[in-house]
């Protein structure tokens, strides 16, 4: 039954038009990226080491597109999704509709719970499907070179973008988690989405307070960049390591709070 | 359904206060009360939405708090205006809430459209809908489930005159079909249609429990009497034993009395040479006996 509720919760999304905004946003950037680039008449030399291979290797532009946006934009997309996906039955009224059918809540919990984290996963792939694609067909499917100066294969280099997108889910499915523990405590789509972006930034900026060193490396916002220590050799995978525990910290109780809410809540409204 | 002293607090405020109530078999229960009685409050607890302070519900002998989704086997039905996607086709709306109950619910979409008379409309996205479309919806989203208790409320709320009798029909035919339907209603000429037994609330609590021809017993039974004579036939009346009041209104006597006394008058009446022009009963209105439950305590 669990599966059932969330391929209609997948069908649901896929009928509400925020639902694009969010793809829309992670799919534009990266192109614009693209044609900017191209339009260019001298090529890049910034001071990132993929920044300066752009034109040399079409691998480098999805590298260079997950850092610029891990940091707002795909957590922004997350938050647009996972604000709504419990709110918007308080909106529509419609909570009470499926809670009087043969699915229990925790049942629906899961299923919105599993479209939320769906929804967050293919905007990073979709993403990055998008700047690869643009990015090889615009400068060539060549290899590329890491943060530690090693030169890697084309196909070991396309190999390190997915693994790279795939280690940042860690802390963006965080962001999912508490998006969804503020979609079901504030039963307010908007407060929610603007709440999980809220937090986020909050945790950003305590980040970069001087004096707070020593709790830098436990704020959320901090593991965006957990994937960097793959793109050297030999691969450091300790960030990823600390990013999971980190993380967990963040999303465990996140998701049972939010459980426990939408477990035991009044559903009054509609 | 039954419910045992069931409580709900929102903070200071006693919105339900031990409720009882005996919904059997076969029954169609009206549920009445003033706004704010309630009502909507105690179904939303029938259905397991909320949770009650105290008390109990059972659907079946199951307690939907306990038993969740498992309790509501065999039960559907709608608080407040039934609610849609309206992003959503009709159909879809449909598909979606057949796919969470299962067990062949999806077979069923066109026959309970075609029930509620929406497939035209099946199409069409329900953002779209006017109010009675979405009613009829509604209705339709219960029967997926095969019910054998309904509970709907208010579900005549905002129909035309015609969408009303539909919706007045339709119950009619479900209740024929045998399902126990619980009606909760402001449309107290509905109510006294449709409905063999009642439960009228007013401030959380329960001021009246059982059959509606009882109630309006109780309210007093009345008769319309014309005669030839009408001030010997008042005289004769209140001779006579068994006849509570009689006196004469407007141009006819009116009588409290049972139905074997008003006989004996009637042969009484015959004796003395009086002509019956008209003896008619006349019941009180469940109208009456709402606002003189529901207002009268009011007073207290």
């Amino acid at each position: 039954m669990t599966l059932t509720a969330y391929r209609w919760e997948l069908r649901k999304l896929i009928s509400q038009k925020r639902t694009y905004l969010g793809l829309g946003l992670v799919v534009i950037l990266p192109l614009f990226f693209i044609i900017f680039q191209n339009l260019r008449q001298r090529p890049d030399h910034g001071d990132n080491i993929f920044a300066s291979q752009i034109t040399q290797s079409g691998l480098a532009t999805p590298v260079l597109m997950l850092l610029f946006l891990s940091v707002f934009m795909l957590p922004l997309a997350a938050s647009l999704v996972a604000g709504d996906i419990v709110a918007a039955e308080d909106g529509n009224g419609t909570l009470k509709t499926i809670l009087t059918r043969s699915v229990n809540r925790g049942q629906v919990f899961a299923a919105k719970t599993l479209a939320a984290i769906t929804y967050a996963t293919l905007a990073v792939f979709l993403s990055a499907a998008v700047a690869t694609i643009g990015g090889v067909i615009s400068w060539g499917f060549n290899h590329v070179v890491t943060y530690s100066g090693t030169v890697v294969s084309a196909p070991e280099g396309l190999l390190l973008v997915f693994a790279a997108n795939a280690s940042y889910l860690i802390p963006l499915l965080t962001v999912v988690g508490v998006g969804v523990l503020m979609s079901t405590a504030t039963r307010n789509s908007a407060a929610a989405v603007v709440g999980t972006v809220g937090f986020t930034i909050v945790l950003f900026i305590v980040a970069q307070i001087p004096g707070l060193e020593a709790i830098k490396p436990y704020m959320l916002t901090e593991q965006y960049e957990n994937w960097h220590g793959l793109l050297r050799t030999p691969t450091d995978w300790a960030p990823i390591w600390h990013s999971l525990w980190v993380c967990a910290l963040y999303a465990v109780p996140a998701l049972f709070a939010a459980y426990l809410v939408f477990l035991r809540r009044d559903v009054a409204g509609g | 359904m039954t419910a045992r002293g069931l409580v709900k607090r929102y903070k200071e405020v006693l919105a339900v206060d031990h409720i009882d109530l005996n919904v059997r078999t076969g029954d169609v229960y009206g549920f009445l009360g003033p706004n704010g009685a309630g009502k909507t409050t105690t179904l939303r607890m029938a259905l397991g939405l909320i949770t009650p302070t105290e008390g109990t519900v059972e659907l079946f002998g199951r307690d939907p708090l306990r038993r969740g989704a498992a309790a509501l086997e065999g039960v559907a039905g709608f608080v407040e205006a039934p609610r849609f996607y309206p992003y959503l086709t009709g159909r879809k709306n449909l598909e979606l809430l057949a796919a969470l109950d299962g067990a062949g619910a999806k077979e069923r979409i066109n026959e309970v459209l075609e029930v509620v008379d929406l497939a035209p409309r099946a199409k069409h996205k329900v953002g779209g809908y006017s109010h009675g479309m979405r009613q009829r919806l509604g209705i339709a989203a219960a029967l997926l489930r095969r019910p054998r208790l309904l509970i709907l409320d208010e579900p005549a709320t905002g129909l035309d005159p015609a969408g009303m009798r539909d919706m007045r029909e339709l119950i009619r035919r479900l209740a024929s079909e045998g399902i126990t339907v619980l009606l909760s209603s402001h449309q107290l000429p509905e109510v006294q249609e449709l409905c063999d037994r009642v439960a009228i609330v007013d401030k959380g609590r329960v001021v009246y429990e059982g059959a509606l021809s009882d109630l309006r017993r109780q309210g007093g039974a009345g008769y319309r009497l014309r005669t030839s004579d009408d001030p010997r036939a008042v005289t004769l009346a209140r001779a006579q034993a068994g006849i509570e009041e009689a006196s004469a209104v407007d141009g006819y006597v009116r009588l409290q009395a049972d139905e074997r006394d008003v006989g004996e008058l009637s042969l009484a009446l015959g004796r003395e040479g009086i002509a019956i022009l008209a003896l008619t009963p006349e019941l009180a209105t469940l109208e009456d006996l709402f606002f003189s439950l529901t207002e009268g305590s009011s007073s207290t």
